[in-house]
């Protein structure tokens, strides 16, 4: 699965994932982070537009995106770190992005 | 096959220099939108059920998901920063035979996504 055939695909996700949370992570902290605890956004408005179907399909891609961007990344890490044997196992962190997305998915087809 | 050739480094080779610190935080940002995307996760199951979505926005109004987010909210801006300073070396502009200075990339990149923040909480809050 980390062969050199998919290679370029699992960079390409690493990417794709590390602009889209570059761009959009920091102002989603702040909604969760700061705009909720505040009080500026009610649990009937945060509901509902987490419910908003063009929200959910961004959620989703967004967990698809920084799950593959963490999965690439961490086990990279881990080498670095000394960690070769389990950094070496790309199914592993793939396959734990591929459940995180299956599991954002039908959780945001069930809404 | 050429054997391969494994120099063993001390465990703690990172912690040797300011610049390998700064690069392995930098790498272990991603913990960091790993953390979110589970987040996202939680949020889109929690919002199927008025009960499980009131533990849901709770948990977020708790001193310790206002504690996880400063943490996630400052490694999230370090890795936005590194991200940025990043881009100009992997996308080279050439205007003519000239190219562009990649601090000038940077700069507009910064805007571009000052930008969508603000559209960003405009679509938010509107």
């Amino acid at each position: 699965m980390s062969g050199s055939k998919t290679a370029p695909l699992f960079w390409l996700l690493f990417s794709g994932g590390g602009t889209a949370s570059a761009l959009l992570l920091p102002v989603m902290v702040f909604v969760t982070g700061v705009a909720v605890p505040a009080g500026w956004m009610s649990e009937e408005e945060l509901l509902s537009f987490i419910k908003n179907p063009l929200t959910r399909l961004a959620l989703f891609g967004l967990v698809f995106l920084f799950l593959f961007h963490w999965a690439h990344r961490f086990r990279y890490a881990l080498v670095d770190l000394g960690l070769r044997t389990l950094g070496s196992q790309g199914w592993l962190f793939y396959g734990m992005a591929l459940a995180g997305t299956i599991l954002a998915g039908v959780g945001a087809l069930r809404l | 096959m050429t054997p391969e050739i494994h120099r063993p480094l001390p465990r703690d080779w990172w912690l040797h220099h300011p610049a390998y610190l700064k690069f392995m935080i930098r790498e272990l940002t991603s913990l960091a939108v790993l953390a979110y995307a589970l987040l996202i996760i939680w949020a889109l199951w929690a919002a199927a059920d008025a009960d499980s979505f009131t533990v849901f926005y709770d948990f977020l109004r708790s001193p310790l998901s206002v504690a996880l987010h400063i943490v996630v909210g400052i490694l999230a801006l370090y890795h936005t920063a590194t991200w940025i300073a990043l881009t100009p070396k992997v996308l080279v502009e050439w205007r003519g035979d000239q190219k562009v200075d990649p601090s000038v990339i940077a700069w507009n990149i910064s805007l571009a996504f000052a930008l969508v923040w603000i559209i960003v909480l405009v679509l938010v809050f509107a």
